[in-house]
């Protein structure tokens, strides 16, 4: 399968007049066609900065991306200008956002909000335009009579199915969607991942989930990548990864999910917090919070290393060379 | 919606109530005595107490205040200035006229610069444009009214000659008087459409335009400004009743025979009648200038329309 997607090197920084915020450092990830990847890390890990530097959205200031490359169905989007980006957003690639509350413009009925994007990529006459929103809103579960509703008559789970809605509505390759479901109730959240993955399906789109609940990627991702301060840790297949994961910081945050068989006092935490992206460790970011850290950690970063095949981690733990040498 | 107009119309009606019983309250405690102004100080105490008595002048405050509202709330009558004994809403609506033009103009200027540069300060935070239009701002509402009036009547009418420095009847006459009464409602209005603007450029739904690829112009105009005109609106609505209100200085300077100079002039004389005539049109256009607002308010945001009905 093609590539659609594929970051390389990618390092995002975030200006300020004190200190230079490195939210995403030296990051590599692919995504194929049809194919849907989590994206997994704590708040911080630099995830939802990434999304928006594959859309060019980073705000700029105080964002910048300072190297790297993103290569989409074989061009690179870091090299195409303004103009041509505005065709690519929200026609090949769009977004769903976080918090469905404030994602749509509160003055714009949920119609209009959906018909704007498709007037902005397909040449349609007026009445077709209105029809396609209206198709759209019914695909993602909205009677058509709504149209010309506004934002504020809708539930949270409603809203977030009209960001859906403008989301798909020009077919896009691919889909970004920053943390869909977090803030949803329980119970919404199922529905709203199950009619993702449904268009995913029915439109043959690949997708990009960002989230941290290692539950939802088990659900509907094919492939996962472990963030940590702004890199990938390990990356692989998600059933792979799942049965054998290898990296100390997998390792801990699957053991820091409670499971139901178990009676503990205590769950288990990865000690420390996330480091400050302005005063990152040297070495291995991880290094501090790891169990298993040895000298080289402290001093070097780890190559990644293919494991097993198509299963990727950055850690000198697997590193053979380094095994061999000590 | 109807309703709703005819409901904030009847409160209308306390406010007058209000407005009235204070000042009329005021101008009793102030020293001073109308008859004594009227007759000059050669006249004698007994030609004083008499045209005191018959202008009812003896009688206690309340019945006084009781006469006022019953010929206002019968006759639509604000009684007759004690100085010239012409009717005072004839008076009044004679020069109303003048502060109405005056304030209209004003505020079309502070709308069609202040928008613009908000916007534009606002989309560019902090670069040279923004920073010279912040510095302007700020001088714009430290700056006195009759100060500037009288910068610009120098540098215009005296020195240069372009323009006339009085009278409001020609356009040429309009400008300079314009211009120093709309210098503040600029700043102010700038400064507003400025700090609402950043305030909205950084939400969610915004970021949501630009990711379905939307154009810049189009994001800011549309999406943007049309999210960020509710606190404009109340400053142009506030703005605009000040200005019907406080272009006394305005008025002075470039001698222009409106509402806010016959209230000054008034309020020397001790002329009851016509200080209450001149407070009580600013404060009921004060107030329909409100509702007007508030009205506007319904077709700019969705969510309070929903409110009216």
């Amino acid at each position: 399968m093609e590539n659609l997607l594929e970051i390389k090197n990618l390092s995002i920084e975030y200006d300020t007049d004190e200190r230079a915020n490195k939210a995403v450092n030296n990051l590599n990830l692919k995504i194929r066609e049809g194919e849907t990847l989590g994206f997994v890390g704590e708040t911080g890990a630099g995830k939802t900065t990434t999304a928006l530097g594959i859309m060019r959205l980073v705000p700029d200031p105080p964002g910048k991306i300072v190297s790297g490359e993103i290569y989409f169905e074989g061009e690179n989007l870091l090299q195409k200008s303004e103009k041509e980006m505005r065709t690519i957003r929200g026609n090949k690639i769009s977004m769903i956002f976080q918090d469905p509350m404030t994602s749509l413009n509160p003055i714009m009925t949920v119609g209009e909000q959906i018909q704007e994007v498709i007037e902005l990529h397909q040449n349609l006459a007026k009445d077709e335009l209105r029809k396609k929103a209206e198709e759209m809103l019914e695909t993602v579960g909205i009677r058509k009579e709504r149209f010309d509703d506004y934002p504020h008559q809708f539930s949270g789970g409603m809203k977030q199915r009209v960001v859906i809605a403008m989301a798909l509505a020009c077919n896009p390759k691919l889909i970004i969607a920053d943390e869909p479901t977090t803030a949803l109730d329980v119970t919404i959240q199922a529905q709203v991942l199950e009619l993702m993955k449904e268009l995913k399906d029915k439109f043959n789109t690949s997708m990009l989930l960002i989230t941290h609940d290692l539950g939802v990627v088990a659900e509907t991702c094919d492939y996962v990548a472990i963030m940590y301060a702004g890199s990938s840790l390990e990356y692989g297949n998600v059933e792979r990864l799942y049965n054998n994961p290898l990296h100390p910081y997998t390792v801990g945050l699957f053991n820091s999910i409670p499971s139901l068989d178990e009676d503990k006092e205590k769950l288990d935490v990865i000690p420390g917090t996330p480091p400050d992206p302005a005063n990152l460790p040297t070495g291995c970011r991880f290094h501090p919070r790891c169990s298993r850290c040895m000298e080289i950690c402290k001093k070097s970063i780890p190559k990644t290393i293919e494991v097993e095949k198509g299963h990727f981690v950055s850690c000198f733990l697997y590193d053979k060379e380094i095994k061999e040498g000590k | 919606m109807a309703k709703y107009i005819v409901k904030r119309i009847l409160l209308l009606i306390p406010v007058i109530i209000g407005v009235s019983f204070i000042v009329f309250g005021l101008l009793e405690l102030s020293p001073g005595d109308p008859a004594r102004n009227i007759l000059g100080t050669n006249a004698s105490p007994e030609e004083v107490t008499a045209l005191r008595e018959e202008m009812g002048l003896n009688d206690p405050f309340l019945v006084r205040y009781g006469r006022f509202l019953k010929d206002l709330v019968l006759h639509g009558d604000l009684g007759d200035s004690y100085i010239s004994r012409t009717p005072v809403v004839e008076e009044i609506a004679s020069r109303a006229g003048y502060t109405f033009k005056l304030a209209v103009f004003a505020i079309i200027i502070a709308i069609v610069i202040g928008i613009p540069f908000g916007i534009i300060s606002a989309v560019k935070q902090y670069s040279l444009f923004d920073n010279i239009t912040m510095v302007f701002a700020l001088l714009g509402i430290c700056m006195p009214v009759f100060w500037l009036g009288l910068l610009l009547i120098l540098l215009f009418s005296v020195h240069l000659g372009w323009l006339p420095s009085s009278g409001f009847d020609t356009l040429p006459q309009m400008i300079l008087p314009s211009i120093a009464l709309a210098a503040q409602s600029v700043s102010v209005i700038t400064r507003m459409t400025r700090s609402s603007m950043l305030e909205v450029v950084r939400q969610d739904y915004i970021r949501t335009v630009r990711a379905k690829g939307q154009k810049e112009k189009v994001v800011i105009m549309r999406h943007a400004l049309g999210n960020a005109l509710i606190p404009i609106l109340t400053t142009i609505g506030t703005q605009f009743g000040q200005l019907l209100g406080g272009a006394v200085m305005t008025e002075v300077i470039f001698s222009i025979p409106g509402v806010g100079r016959l209230m000054v002039d008034s309020i020397m004389m001790r002329d009851t009648p016509m200080v209450m005539g001149c407070i009580l049109f600013v404060a009921v256009a004060f107030a329909i200038v409100n509702l007007i607002v508030d009205l506007l308010y319904s077709f700019v945001d969705p969510r309070i329309k929903s409110q009216f009905s």
